[in-house]
C-alpha cells in the first residue's frame, strides 16, 4: 500500500475522502503514523505514538464508515497535546515529573473527540507543564520547526504546531495560557484557535494557570478549526468554569460576507518591538480584508503593555498552587529512598521539575506570600481588570482586533534560553486575550525570509463563529495556510 | 471567671472557639464520593479527592444549603457572593497541596447565639463568621509498623467552620456555647454531632488579662478538641498555665498547642514564627457562590422550630423553668420524646419533665444509649407517670417500677401487678401497720409524745418498711399524725 498524499489535503478534505471511501481510515492512519515515524528523529514532535491503538481505532472507524452511520469526523486521525489526560496512555505534560504517569481517565476534550469519531495518533511534545514559548523546556527534548529545523517551533504547543505544519497529523489539540496555541501556530505557519475562556472544558487538561488556561486547536485551516471546535465546545458539569452557552454550528457561517465588518487595529500591537518584516505581512493582510469589504479602524488599549508583567504575576501564582500536588506521594516521579517526609518532597520535586517550572513556582510562591500579596497578586488582578475594560471599550468601535501574533518569526534554538525576560516578551501580543478571557486566533499570512508569519485575530467573548468566518474568508483569498515545508511536501 | 492570685491581680479569661462541624451531605463538597464514616481506607476517594492531574472541583449545592441553614438560624448576614480560596501547605493527607476553604469572603458573617448557664444567667456569644471548607485526609501512624499510611476517605468531606468572637470568660461558658452550637447543628440536621468520629470538634483560643484591662492578652490556640470534657480541661489547664507563667515574670507567646488527654496538659506544637504562610488566594477553579434571594427564602422555609423557640414555647406552654426547658430542648429527639409523654399523660408536664430529665436520662446515660435505642419508649414512660398520678403507686415505688421496666422491657402495669407494688390506700390496712409499729417502739413513742417531733420521720420509715413501701404517703402522713397524737 503506497502512502497517501495527505499533505495536499486539509482535515475537511480528508474527512470527505473517508466518507466517500476514497481511502480507508486505516490507510490514512498508517500514512500519518509513517510520517510521524520518519520525522521523529528530526522534529521530535511527539512524546508518545499510540501506533497499535490508532490502527485498531481506525479499523473500528472503517467498519462504522462502511455502515454509513458514522459522525462527521469518523476515522480522522488527530494528535493530542500531552497535557490532555488520555486513559491508559502516558500523559507527561512534557515533564520528568510525569514521565511515568499513565492517566486513568480521559480529559473531556479527548472524550468528545473520541465520540466525534477521531482516531488518536499520539501525544504531542510540549514545553514542560506548558511553561515556555519555544518548546525548549520539554523534558523530552526540543521540538524543531519544520520550516527550518535550526529554529524553534514556538511554544508551549510546539509539538502540536510542528506536527500539523509537517502534516504528521491534520490537526492537533493544544492549550493556550498566554499564547501557547497562537504563537506556535504563527511560527509554524498553521492555524490556531484559543476559544473564549469557559468555551471548552478544562477537565483532564493538566492545569498550569487555571484562570488563563484554555483548550483549543491547531489546524491547517479555519474550516478545519470550525469542524473540530464544534466537537470540543460546550458546558461540562465537571468544570465549574465552563460556560453553559449553546454551541453554534461554526461551519455554517464560515462563508458569510465581510462587508461592513470593522477591523480594529490596536495601536499597542504595532510597537517598536515588532519586526518590520512581520509588520509588512500584517499590512498586506489588511489590504486583503479591505478588498473583502471590511473597514479598518484605529483603536487603543492603553493598559495592554502591562500585560506581560501582569501575566507573570498571575500565572506563576496559580501554577505555584496547581503544581503542589506533584509531591511524590500518589503519582509521578518519586525520589529514591526518601529519608523523611521533607526529603521526599524536596528531592521528588527538585528532581522532577525543570528550571523554568521551578522559576515560576518560586515567583508564584513569592507573590502570594504574606506581605507581598497586595503589592503583586492583588495589583496584578486590578491591572487585569483594566486590560479587560480596554478590550471591552475597543469592541465598542470594532468587531474584531487584528494584529501580529508574535513580534518576530521563529528564532534559533538556544537563542533565548539564557534570558527568560526576552523569552517572555514573545507573548507580548497574545497574553492580553488570556487575561481578558477573549477568543483569539492566529492564521498564516506570509513569510519573512522563509519563516512563517502569523496574523492574530482577537474577538469579543463567544465570537468564535465570527472570528472563524473572518479567518476563513482570508483563507479563501490566500493560500499561505496550504503551504507545506519542502522537506515534508 | 475571675481568679484571684497571691499577687492580688485579678485575672480575666478570654476565650474564643473555632468549631468544625462536618456537614451531613451524602457526597463530598467537591466530588461525588460518599462521606460515610468507617469505610475501608481509601475506598471513598475518587480521582478528585486524590488530587489527580487535570481534575477539577465541583461544588456540592447541598453543602451550601446547609451553611445557609446555619447562617439563618444564628441570625447572621448571608453573603450574596462568597468566594472559595486555596490555603496552601504541604502535607501527605492534603492531596492537592492546598485546602479549599473560604477566606476573605465567607458565606456567613456576624451572627450570635444566646447561651443559658445552669444558674439561669444568659450570655450572648457573637459569631464572627462561618465558612465552608473541605476536610483533609488522615495520616495513620500506628496501624502500619515503620511507615505512615494515608487514608483519604475523609479528604473533601464538607465542613463548616464556626468562628466565635472572644466573648467567653470561662471554660464553663465555652462549654455552654459549644453545647448550644452542637444542639443547633443537630436540630438543623446539618451535622450528626458525633464527636468520637470527629464530626464535631473545636480549637480554643485562650488568653488572660488583668481584670479591667482593655487590651487582650497574648493568646494560645489549642487544637483539635473532640469532647466537651477535653475542652473544659484543656482550657482550665491553659488558664492556669498562662497565669502561672505571667505571675512568675514570664510572657505568654502566641503559639499553637496540642491537648494531651492522657496527661491532661497542653503542649506547644508550633510558635507564630514557625507557622505556615498559607498564601491564600481565590480558587480559580470555582466560581463565586452566589446566593439568590429565592434560595435563601426556600432555606428559610425549611428551617425547623429552633432550640430557643422551642425552649421558650416549653417554658410558657408547660410552665417549665428556663433551665428545664433548655435541658429538654437540647436535642430535637428529647424534646419530641417529652412532648409525646406529656400528650399521653395529659397533665402535670412538670412531673413528666422531671421523669424525662431524671431517671429516664440517667438510665440512658448509664447504658450509653441514644434516645432512639432506649429500652423504655415514650408511651411506656407516660404509662408509669399516669400510675403515679392516679395513686396506683408512689413516686418512690415508681423508681423501682421504672428500673424493672428498663430491665424487663415490660409496661408499668405488668410490673406493678407481677410484683404486687400497688399502693395501699386501704385506711384500715395502713392503720393496722401503724398500730403494730407503735406497739413495737414504745420508747420512741413516748419521746415523740414528749416533744421530739423529729421522730415523725422514724415512724414513717418504719411503716413504709412494714408495708414494703406501698402505703400511700399522703394517707400515711395523715393517719400517723392522728395516731401518734394519741
Amino acid at each position: 500500500m503506497s502512502a497517501l498524499p495527505v499533505q495536499a489535503r486539509t482535515l475537511a478534505g480528508l474527512a470527505k475522502g473517508l466518507k466517500q471511501r476514497e481511502f480507508s481510515s486505516v490507510e490514512l492512519t498508517r500514512t500519518f503514523l509513517d510520517r510521524i515515524a520518519s520525522s521523529q528523529p528530526v522534529l521530535n514532535a511527539f512524546v508518545t505514538v499510540t501506533h497499535d491503538a490508532a490502527l485498531a481505532a481506525a479499523a473500528v472507524a472503517d467498519r462504522r464508515l462502511e455502515r454509513g452511520e458514522a459522525p462527521a469526523l469518523t476515522g480522522v486521525p488527530i494528535a493530542h497535546k500531552d497535557i490532555f489526560c488520555t486513559e491508559g496512555v502516558l500523559t507527561t505534560c512534557g515533564s520528568k515529573m510525569l514521565s511515568n504517569f499513565v492517566s486513568p481517565y480521559d480529559a473531556t476534550v479527548v472524550t468528545r473527540l473520541k465520540e466525534a469519531g477521531t482516531v488518536m495518533l499520539g501525544k504531542a511534545n510540549m514545553d514542560e507543564f506548558a511553561m515556555g514559548s519555544s518548546n525548549e523546556t520539554s523534558h523530552f527534548g526540543p521540538v524543531r520547526n519544520p520550516w527550518n529545523t535550526a529554529m524553534v517551533p514556538g511554544g508551549s504547543s510546539g509539538g502540536s504546531a510542528a506536527a500539523v505544519a509537517a502534516r504528521l497529523a491534520p490537526a492537533a489539540t493544544a492549550t493556550d495560557t498566554g499564547g501557547s496555541i497562537r504563537q506556535p501556530a504563527a511560527l509554524c505557519g498553521v492555524t490556531g484557535i484559543k476559544p473564549t475562556y469557559g468555551r471548552v472544558s478544562r477537565y483532564g487538561m493538566i492545569a498550569f494557570a487555571s484562570s488563563l488556561d484554555q483548550g483549543g486547536l491547531i489546524t491547517i485551516s479555519a474550516e478545519d478549526a470550525a469542524l473540530l471546535l464544534g466537537a470540543i465546545s460546550g458546558f461540562d458539569p465537571r468544570d465549574s468554569t465552563s460556560v453553559e452557552a449553546p454551541v453554534p454550528d461554526y461551519t455554517a457561517t464560515l462563508a458569510d460576507s465581510l462587508a461592513g465588518v470593522r477591523i480594529g487595529l490596536v495601536r499597542e500591537f504595532f510597537d517598536a518591538g515588532l519586526d518590520p518584516r512581520c509588520e509588512a505581512r500584517i499590512r498586506e493582510a489588511l489590504t486583503v480584508y479591505e478588498k473583502l469589504g471590511a473597514t479598518l479602524v484605529d483603536v487603543s488599549c492603553p493598559n495592554l503593555p502591562l500585560s506581560v508583567p501582569t501575566y507573570y504575576v498571575v500565572a506563576p501564582a496559580e501554577c505555584s498552587s496547581n503544581l503542589a500536588r506533584f509531591d511524590g506521594v500518589r503519582f509521578g516521579h518519586r525520589c529514591e529512598n526518601p529519608k523523611s517526609l521533607v526529603d521526599l518532597y524536596r528531592r521528588s520535586r527538585g528532581e522532577g521539575f525543570g528550571a523554568e517550572v521551578k522559576r515560576r513556582i518560586m515567583t508564584g510562591t513569592y507573590v502570594l506570600s504574606a506581605g507581598y500579596y497586595d503589592a503583586y497578586y492583588l495589583k496584578a488582578q486590578r491591572v487585569r481588570e483594566l486590560i479587560s475594560r480596554d478590550f471591552a471599550a475597543a469592541f465598542g468601535h470594532c468587531d474584531v482586533l487584528v494584529g501580529p501574533t508574535s513580534p518576530t518569526p521563529a528564532f534559533p534554538i538556544g537563542a533565548k534560553t539564557a534570558d527568560p525576560i526576552t523569552m517572555y516578551l514573545n507573548d507580548i501580543y497574545t497574553i492580553g486575550a488570556n487575561l481578558a478571557g477573549l477568543p483569539g486566533m492566529s492564521i498564516p499570512c506570509g513569510f519573512a525570509d522563509g519563516l512563517p508569519v502569523g496574523l492574530q485575530l482577537v474577538g469579543p467573548h463567544f465570537s468564535e463563529a465570527r472570528m472563524l468566518n473572518i479567518a476563513h474568508r482570508y483563507q479563501t483569498e490566500t493560500d499561505w495556510h496550504l503551504r507545506v515545508p519542502a522537506a515534508f511536501a | 471567671m475571675s481568679t484571684t492570685m497571691a499577687t492580688n491581680v485579678e485575672w480575666e479569661v478570654v476565650i474564643g472557639l473555632e468549631i468544625h462541624a462536618q456537614l451531613a451531605t451524602r457526597s463530598k463538597i467537591f466530588s461525588a464520593s460518599a462521606t460515610a464514616y468507617g469505610a475501608a481506607p481509601n475506598s471513598q476517594a475518587n480521582l478528585v479527592d486524590l488530587g489527580y492531574p487535570g481534575v477539577l472541583p465541583v461544588l456540592n449545592a447541598e453543602a451550601v444549603r446547609m451553611a445557609l441553614k446555619f447562617g439563618l438560624a444564628i441570625g447572621a448576614k448571608i453573603a450574596p457572593r462568597s468566594v472559595f480560596a486555596r490555603k496552601n501547605y504541604f502535607y501527605p493527607d492534603l492531596p492537592k497541596g492546598y485546602q479549599i476553604s473560604q477566606y476573605e469572603l465567607p458565606i456567613v458573617a456576624e451572627g450570635s447565639l444566646d447561651v443559658v448557664m445552669d444558674d439561669g444567667t444568659r450570655k450572648r456569644v457573637g459569631i464572627t463568621r462561618a465558612h465552608l471548607e473541605e476536610d483533609a485526609g488522615k495520616s495513620l501512624h500506628e496501624s502500619l509498623p515503620g511507615v505512615t499510611g494515608i487514608d483519604l476517605n475523609r479528604a473533601g468531606t464538607p465542613l463548616i467552620e464556626i468562628v466565635s468572637e472572644p466573648d467567653m470568660r470561662s471554660a464553663r461558658e465555652a462549654i455552654a456555647y459549644m453545647k448550644k452550637v452542637h444542639t443547633l447543628v443537630r436540630y438543623l440536621e446539618i451535622c450528626d454531632g458525633n464527636m468520637q468520629e470527629g464530626s464535631f470538634r473545636c480549637d480554643a483560643n485562650v488568653s488572660v488579662r488583668p481584670k479591667g484591662q482593655q487590651k487582650f492578652g497574648t493568646r494560645a490556640e489549642i487544637k483539635n478538641l473532640n469532647s466537651f470534657r477535653f475542652v473544659e480541661k484543656a482550657i482550665n489547664y491553659e488558664i492556669a498555665r498562662q497565669v502561672e507563667l505571667i505571675e512568675g515574670g514570664g510572657k505568654v507567646v502566641q503559639e499553637t498547642r496540642l491537648y494531651d488527654p492522657d496527661k491532661g496538659e497542653t503542649r506547644s506544637m508550633r510558635s507564630k514564627e514557625e507557622a505556615n504562610d498559607y498564601r491564600y488566594f481565590p480558587d480559580p477553579d470555582l466560581l463565586p457562590v452566589v446566593v439568590e434571594e429565592s434560595l435563601l427564602e426556600a432555606v428559610r422555609r425549611s428551617l425547623p422550630e429552633l432550640p430557643d423557640q422551642k425552649a421558650a414555647r416549653f417554658a410558657s406552654q408547660y410552665g417549665l423553668s428556663d433551665y428545664d426547658a433548655g435541658v429538654l430542648t437540647a436535642s430535637r429527639e428529647m424534646a419530641a420524646f417529652f412532648e409525646v409523654v406529656v400528650a399521653k399523660v395529659g397533665k402535670e408536664p412538670k412531673l413528666c419533665a422531671n421523669w424525662v430529665m431524671g431517671d429516664f436520662s440517667a438510665f440512658l446515660n448509664k447504658d450509653g444509649l441514644e434516645l432512639a435505642a432506649s429500652k423504655v419508649d415514650a408511651a411506656g414512660l407516660a404509662g408509669l407517670v399516669s400510675r403515679i398520678l392516679d395513686d396506683t403507686i408512689s413516686g418512690k415505688i415508681a423508681k423501682d417500677v421504672f428500673e424493672a421496666m428498663w430491665a424487663e422491657g415490660k409496661g408499668a402495669d405488668a410490673i406493678i401487678e407481677a410484683k404486687g407494688l400497688r399502693q395501699i390506700t386501704d385506711t384500715g390496712a395502713i392503720e393496722t401497720a401503724i398500730d403494730a409499729v407503735m406497739a413495737k417502739n414504745p420508747g420512741q413513742l413516748s419521746d415523740y409524745r414528749s416533744g421530739k417531733d423529729k421522730l415523725f420521720g422514724f415512724f414513717v420509715g418504719q411503716v413504709m418498711k412494714a408495708t414494703g413501701g406501698k402505703a400511700n404517703p399522703a394517707q400515711l402522713n395523715e393517719l400517723l399524725k392522728k395516731k401518734l397524737a394519741g
